[in-house]
């Protein structure tokens, strides 16, 4: 199976790689390939995805649905298949992963190798809770594993180290249609927000977040919840794309301020309930193909934390020095989160979960340095599917399951042939 | 009413939106070529999408044994029977230049073996009186030159023979529309930096669209259209001198 020299990058394309990548298109291709790290769209921000100067095999064109057993929802799939596209194929048939991340361009890999969570997370878990078989060739050979087992667990949210995931198969949920009852309601600020949120009965719930608000407006936003649904509603069949890099200023502070003030008014004070294509609800940036390039050349940071119910005053200070900074875009999502995780290194507990995206400047990766700092002082958590700034000694304290999963790994990757830019810029295979 | 389609080299890494595409549709599928395990993950596939049946039929196009027995078979379907080749082969231009008897196999994959089958298909879809016939050729075959022409002659001949079926089958309601990719992202070009690329899934789009509005000769990215009528006005003398 022969490799291509490529350039390539993170989704946040601040962190970029240049080796060897193959691209298999059939089992044979597969069959063919030497041991290396695999990655799904690269939809992660960082470098999860990034194997820079060794091989990378990039697993997207391996995406045919394999086998469906209409009794359980169990359906079988080669790794490469992308959430979005069986949501589209199946929910029309009344089915819908369990668990969908907020963009439809995620491969079932790579939704297992992050253990991935979506706006149904305090309901539903994460991804790996509703995986039932794993099929991995590892450099020892091909086995499948299945819940309960510690190498399922190493798998799950085990950034692709437990070996390649060739395909899997994942339990659907039924749904009664392929469109959203979506209803908004205005938080006028922080209490407000996590009243609503603490509040929802709804099976998916999330809240986008003014992050320039401040003052008694601080942590202001829009509660969104949403129900699946039967019905007819009007599709939007265009997709538009970034053609070029933007200009350094286009997300200058007075535009942000600008687009969030009319995004927080857009909804009625007193709220409002509309119907909606699926991927308008779980998929809103989909839309705009390529929207990373807005950031322009220097690319961007995701800082996504999550810290315990408690600790919810801890992110209230820091949601207040994001939005005294000034730095912040307006893509900025609060959510509350449940307990479920599947693996050693998932990133869900229970408790709020904070993701923005910041422009890739000196003043942007001192204040992510702080915010990284204040998670680890309220017990919280940071994600490895965003993270692309943290340092090793920092992770260590979040995710106490580390050394159980290096046992594992070592015993299959004695020789670290599986390693990513992530796994090496955090020690995450070394005792320390 | 029925839809049934016969895709000729389904294994095709441009092929598979489409499939899946027309699969998601409501189309009945006969997946035609010559791996068979993996052509029985494509009818996985395309089941699961809605396809109401899927099947899968060896074919290769360098023996030509058993076409009268799949036309016989798609004869035997009800409603609209439609076909779509994807079969082609581009070897290095080197290593024909090494082994002139390549030239052979190369022109019994773009051009003989399609042609052949489709050629028996014809009076099928004639009796019926509607239906499409899909030809993938290339931009290649729009002008010889120096990197492929071997492949490009190949090309040239099919969209020539597509051209005369389309008169021969527009008599009797039966479209016939060549498609003219330029670069597209696939393993023949994985890794490689080309002009105006684009991929299966707007290929996808383009060809649906092209059926729908009964276009004769599409290309794909379109931009191609413009590229390849500047490259044919290109006088010989110049041409000649030239190397892309
Ligand atoms: C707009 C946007 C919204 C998002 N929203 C959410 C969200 O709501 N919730 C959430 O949890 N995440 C979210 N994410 C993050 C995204 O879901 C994860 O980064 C996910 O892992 C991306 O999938 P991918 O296929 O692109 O994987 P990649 O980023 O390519 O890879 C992710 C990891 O999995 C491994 N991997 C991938 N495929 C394989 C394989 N076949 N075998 C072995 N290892 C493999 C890689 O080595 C890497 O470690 C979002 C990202 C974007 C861009
Ligand atoms: N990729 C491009 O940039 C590009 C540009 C212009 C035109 N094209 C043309 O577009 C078509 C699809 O190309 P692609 O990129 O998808 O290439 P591909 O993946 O190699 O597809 C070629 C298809 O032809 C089949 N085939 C080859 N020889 C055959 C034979 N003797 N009998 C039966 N089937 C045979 C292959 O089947 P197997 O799987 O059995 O090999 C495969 O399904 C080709 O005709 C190609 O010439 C491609």
């Amino acid at each position: 199976m022969s490799f291509s020299e490529i350039d390539y990058a993170g989704w946040g394309r601040a962190l970029r790689a240049q080796g060897p990548v193959s691209r298999p298109e059939s089992a044979a291709d597969l069959a063919a390939l030497p041991a290396a790290p695999a990655a799904g769209l690269r939809r992660s921000y960082g470098d999860a995805a990034l194997n820079d100067g060794g091989q990378m095999i990039d697993m997207s064109r391996m995406n045919r649905l394999l086998a469906f057993a209409p009794e359980t929802g169990d359906l079988t799939v080669e790794a490469g298949a992308r959430i979005g596209e069986i949501a589209a194929l199946m929910a029309p048939q009344g089915w819908l992963p369990a668990v969908m991340p907020g963009t439809g361009f995620a491969t079932v890999g790579g939704c297992i190798g992050q253990d991935v969570h979506g706006k149904n997370h305090h309901v539903s878990g994460s991804f790996g809770a509703h995986v039932t078989a794993i099929d991995l060739i590892q450099p020892g050979g091909r086995v499948t594993t299945r819940p309960g087992e510690p190498l399922f667990r190493a798998t799950c949210g085990g950034l692709g180290q437990t070996g390649l995931i060739a395909s899997a198969t994942i339990r659907l949920k039924r749904v009664p249609g392929d469109i959203m009852l979506v209803t908004e309601q205005r938080a006028r600020g922080w209490d407000e927000h996590l009243a609503l949120l603490d509040g929802s009965k709804a099976s998916y719930c999330v809240g986008w977040i003014d992050a320039t608000a401040t003052g008694a407006a601080m942590g202001r936003g829009i509660v969104e919840e949403g129900e699946p649904a039967r019905g007819i509603v009007k599709r939007r069949d265009t997709t538009s794309r970034v053609p070029m890099d933007a200009p350094h200023f286009a997300l200058a502070a007075p535009i942000v301020h600008a687009f969030n003030w009319a995004y927080y008014h857009r909804v009625p004070a007193r709220g409002r309930s509309v119907a909606r294509p699926l991927g308008d609800f779980f998929f809103p940036l989909d839309r705009i193909h390529d929207w990373n390039r807005l950031y322009g050349q220097r690319g961007f940071h995701q800082f996504q934390c999550v810290v315990p119910l408690a600790s919810a005053p801890a992110l209230h200070d820091m949601l207040s020095e994001i939005a005294e900074s000034g730095l912040a875009s307006p893509l900025a999502v609060l959510k509350r989160m449940g307990p479920g995780r599947a693996g050693h290194l998932s990133f869900p507990m229970e408790g709020y979960t904070l993701a923005i995206d910041f422009p890739n400047r000196e003043a942007a990766r001192a204040l992510i340095a702080r915010l990284e700092d204040r998670t680890a002082e309220a017990g919280g958590r940071l994600y490895f599917a965003k993270d692309s700034l943290a340092r090793g000694a920092q992770i260590r304290a979040m995710y106490p399951e580390l050394p159980e999963w290096q046992e594992i790994v070592t015993d299959i990757d004695p020789e670290g042939r599986l390693t990513t830019d992530l796994i090496r810029r955090l020690n995450l295979r070394s005792a320390r | 009413m029925t839809t049934t389609w016969i895709v000729l080299g389904a294994t095709s890494a441009m092929a598979r939106p489409l499939i899946r595409d027309l699969a998601a549709h409501g189309a009945v599928m006969y997946l035609a070529g010559r791996d068979m395990a993996e052509l029985e993950k494509l009818a996985a596939d395309c089941r699961i999408a809605g396809a109401p049946e899927a099947h899968t039929v060896k074919f290769d196009a360098r023996d030509a044994s058993n076409y009268a027995e799949i036309v016989h078979n798609l004869a035997a379907t009800e409603g609209t029977l439609n076909a779509i080749s994807f079969v082609g082969t581009m070897p290095e231009q080197s290593e024909i230049d090494a082994s002139p008897d390549l030239i052979a196999g190369v022109v019994m994959d773009s051009m003989t073996g399609p042609a052949t089958f489709l050629t028996r298909l014809a009076p099928v879809m004639e009796a019926r009186g509607n239906g499409v016939i899909v030809g993938i050729s290339s931009v290649a075959g729009d002008r010889g030159r120096l990197g492929n022409y071997v492949y490009g002659a190949a090309k040239a001949a099919f969209s020539t023979y597509l051209s005369g079926l389309r008169n021969r089958l527009g008599r009797s309601g039966v479209h016939v529309m060549t498609v003219k990719p330029g670069p597209v992202d696939t393993p023949m070009t994985f890794g490689k930096k080309m002009p105006f690329m684009t991929t299966p899934e707007a290929v996808a789009k383009d060809i649906l669209r092209g059926i729908e509005k009964r276009r004769n000769v599409i290309y794909t990215a379109p931009i191609w259209r413009l590229v390849m009528a500047v490259i044919t006005h290109i006088p010989e003398p110049v041409f000649k001198k030239m190397s892309f």
